[in-house]
């Protein structure tokens, strides 16, 4: 089978595509999403302490 | 022994460190698991001789779905766990949990319906399946949406044990009444896998991509379990030492 | 105090409140009346359509006028106290809130069940279903009233409580909807509907057994 046989899925390319790109979305997404908040909360909470360390 | 791994499962500290380093190695094999499920999906399995290649749809659709009902499930048992023995972590788990199983069941209908279009013209289908899995995402947001509006933790996350206890008990009972009302009004049916007879060429591969969501849930359920903990626990000693070390 | 005598005088006292403001009992009623009648107007007023869609246009209509009068089952308790004080009575708090889910019934959804007849012949029901109607009424709007106690006893505490109230509950009510409104469908065509009925009624005593207990598991979490 050739690749542009492949990608063209008999004639229902739009379909099967679009399925697969979107579980790629969401399956990316709820990995980065909860990369992002714990850089952001670590961040948070180390500049938190610090600063009840040194109350100025 | 039993008890003693409770008791660990209890310390969030222990959970934090643990699924630090499982993460990893969870994520690799469910990687691995992807990537051979995919090319089975795609390129091993023949072409069904009546759906040509859109059938491959189900290889994302039936295991999004299944895990939609996984999870809940999951919750709701994390929502027992919770109430009676008051554990932690059970609540974590619980609401960690949560939005994963709504993008499982936001994947199940999007792709349920990509692949009714090309086979009965319609962009959505009101039959038994389908009509379950949206009433599904409507319990999951349910849960999400009581979770966010109550501001206490501990009693957000009651509210929200006793809300999954109640929907899974329902859940049966909304199933098999759509099943009912589906099959009285003559819909088109999603009917594939009713029949027995699915070549084993066409199974396998759907097996393996339900392993690999099930693994993908476990790396994705701990990395918000960790931001959760971190921000529960802000005040306590283990994880100001924790950010120290970081 | 024993536990049926509580449970008599707490009945006695939320239907003697209730009748205080008796123009506030027909909300849900002319809310019911109001839905029913937009139905024809927004898809057009064939009789042979509006007789077929009758069943579930009234059962709808029902089920959205009993989520609107949900809100009065426990709210008014909770902002002067008395929520706080039944739970801290010695009797059991599922036995209280079977007696002010019994009392909402009487006065939000008894008052559905009657005007429902009407209704139903407004669309063009035939008269052999009206009787099917006032029964799966009968047997629903009680389980309507259980299971959106549980919604509203675990929104009961929240300022915005009736928004998420309909996303809570609605889910829950699917399954009544669709025997309920399925039973008077069957009858219209004149089938047999007593399988759809003994299923409602199940419901009822489903959720009599059950949906007590998780309300007042949901005040106490509500009030903690």
């Amino acid at each position: 089978m050739s690749l542009a046989e492949f990608l063209n899925m008999g004639g229902y390319a739009v379909y099967v595509w679009t399925s697969y790109g979107i579980a790629a979305v969401v399956l990316i997404a709820n990995l980065v999403i909860p990369m992002q908040k714990h850089r952001l909360v670590v961040a948070r909470l180390r500049r938190r302490f610090r600063q009840e360390q040194n109350p100025q | 022994m039993f008890g003693n791994f409770f008791h660990k499962m209890a310390s969030p500290p222990w959970f934090y460190r643990i699924s630090g380093k499982l993460i990893p190695w969870v994520g690799a094999i469910c990687a691995l698991l992807l990537l051979y499920g995919l090319y089975g999906a795609l390129v091993l399995a023949p072409a069904d001789y009546q759906q040509g290649d859109s059938f491959r749809i189900i290889y994302i659709h039936v295991p999004a779905a299944w895990m939609s009902l996984f999870i809940y499930v999951l919750m709701a048992v994390c929502g027992v766990i919770t109430l009676v023995w008051r554990m932690k972590m059970a609540e974590v788990v619980l609401i960690t949990s949560a939005p994963i199983g709504a993008a499982f069941t936001f994947l199940a209908l999007v792709t349920g319906s990509l692949w009714g279009k090309p086979m009965w013209g319609t962009w959505w289908v009101w039959d038994g399946r389908l009509t379950s899995e949206l009433i599904l995402l409507f319990l999951y947001l349910g849960v999400i949406a009581l979770h966010n509006a109550i501001e206490d933790r501990q009693t957000a996350a009651k509210a929200v044990a006793i809300l999954a206890i109640v929907g899974v008990v329902n859940v049966p009972i909304i199933h098999y009444s759509v099943e009912w009302w589906s099959t009285l009004h003559q819909g088109p049916t999603i009917t594939k896998l009713d029949k027995p007879s699915i070549h084993i060429d066409m199974l396998i591969p759907l097996l393996v991509m339900a392993l690999a969501f099930k693994l993908y849930y476990v790396v994705a359920m701990l990395m918000r379990a960790r931001v959760e903990l971190l921000e529960r626990e802000r005040n306590s000693k283990w994880a100001k030492e924790m950010l120290g070390e970081l | 105090m024993s536990i049926a005598s509580a449970f008599l005088a707490l009945l006695r006292r939320d239907l003697v409140i209730a009748f205080r403001r008796r123009s506030e009992m027909v909300n849900p009623l002319l809310f019911f009346v109001l839905v029913t009648s937009l139905f024809p107007l927004g898809v057009g007023s064939q009789p042979k359509l509006l007789a077929l869609m009758a069943p579930g246009v009234v059962w709808v209509a029902a089920l959205l006028a009993a989520l609107l009068s949900l809100d009065t089952i426990f709210r008014s308790d909770f902002e002067d106290g008395t929520l706080e004080q039944l739970l801290l009575s010695a009797q059991p708090v599922s036995v209280l809130v079977i007696a002010k889910v019994l009392a909402h019934w009487l006065i939000t959804g008894l008052p559905l069940l009657l005007m429902a007849p009407l209704l139903g012949t407004f669309l063009g029901l035939p008269s052999q279903a009206i009787g099917t109607l006032v029964l799966s009424l009968l047997f629903g709007t009680p389980a309507l009233s259980l299971i959106g106690a549980i919604g509203v006893a675990l929104t009961v505490g929240l300022r915005k409580g009736g928004v998420i109230l309909s996303l809570l509950v609605l889910p829950l009510y699917v399954p009544i909807l669709i025997f309920g409104a399925g039973a008077v469908g069957n009858a219209a065509m004149g089938i047999d509907a007593t399988a759809q009925m003994y299923i409602m009624a199940a419901f009822l005593i489903f959720s009599l057994t059950l949906s007590p207990v998780a309300t007042a598991a949901a005040l106490r979490v509500s009030l903690s």
